[in-house]
């Protein structure tokens, strides 16, 4: 499988997935960790994605996404941001808004 | 590898103009900072659209040369 299709697959099968450095419970930055932060005030249940350990991957789904860094959010196929947006989003009220209205809470 | 501010203030000007930009080096190392830019030019776009214009005014340096950026946007 291209890295391309590996991604795909992922957020195919996965409502929540988040291109992090670290993971859940580990984060290995800060940035990483404060998206991780704010899903676990909005109780989203996401899949992790840990790019330090995947070369490809931490390459590819800047390509795939065309954004240059980590975290990366995607729900149900959909770009989200990464963590100035998702930040900023929380604080509005949006990404909460937008968890329920594709049904993850 | 760094990005220094005045280089980072040059591509933003040019590539907004007549936008307010307030640049803050968070770290001292010219690696991680944070930008906040008011144009017009962001009229209509939603987040993610704003904020590839500014990593494309960057000139891909984003991620390589630049370690870590956190941008707002807003328009005036």
């Amino acid at each position: 499988m291209s890295v391309n299709e590996t991604i795909q697959n992922q957020i195919d099968s996965n409502a929540v997935v988040l291109y992090m450095k670290g993971n859940a419970q580990f984060p290995m930055c800060g940035f990483s960790n404060k998206v991780v932060q704010i899903l676990g005030r909005l109780g989203v249940p996401f899949k992790d994605i840990d790019v330090m350990q995947d070369m490809e991957i931490r390459e590819g789904i800047k390509t795939f996404t065309n954004w240059p860094t980590i975290p990366q959010l995607y729900v149900k196929g959909e770009f989200i941001g990464g963590c100035d947006i998702v930040s900023e989003m929380f604080e509005d009220g949006e990404l909460e808004v937008l968890m329920k209205d594709k049904g993850v809470i | 590898m760094a990005l220094p501010a005045a280089e980072i203030q040059r591509m933003i000007a040019e590539a907004f103009p007549g936008s307010e930009t307030i640049l803050k080096d968070l770290a001292g190392d010219n690696e991680h900072f944070a930008i906040e830019i008011i144009s017009p030019a962001f009229e209509g776009k939603s987040r993610i659209q704003q904020h590839q214009m500014v990593y494309e005014a960057l000139g891909g340096k984003m991620g390589t040369t630049l370690h870590a950026l956190s941008i707002k946007t807003r328009t005036p």
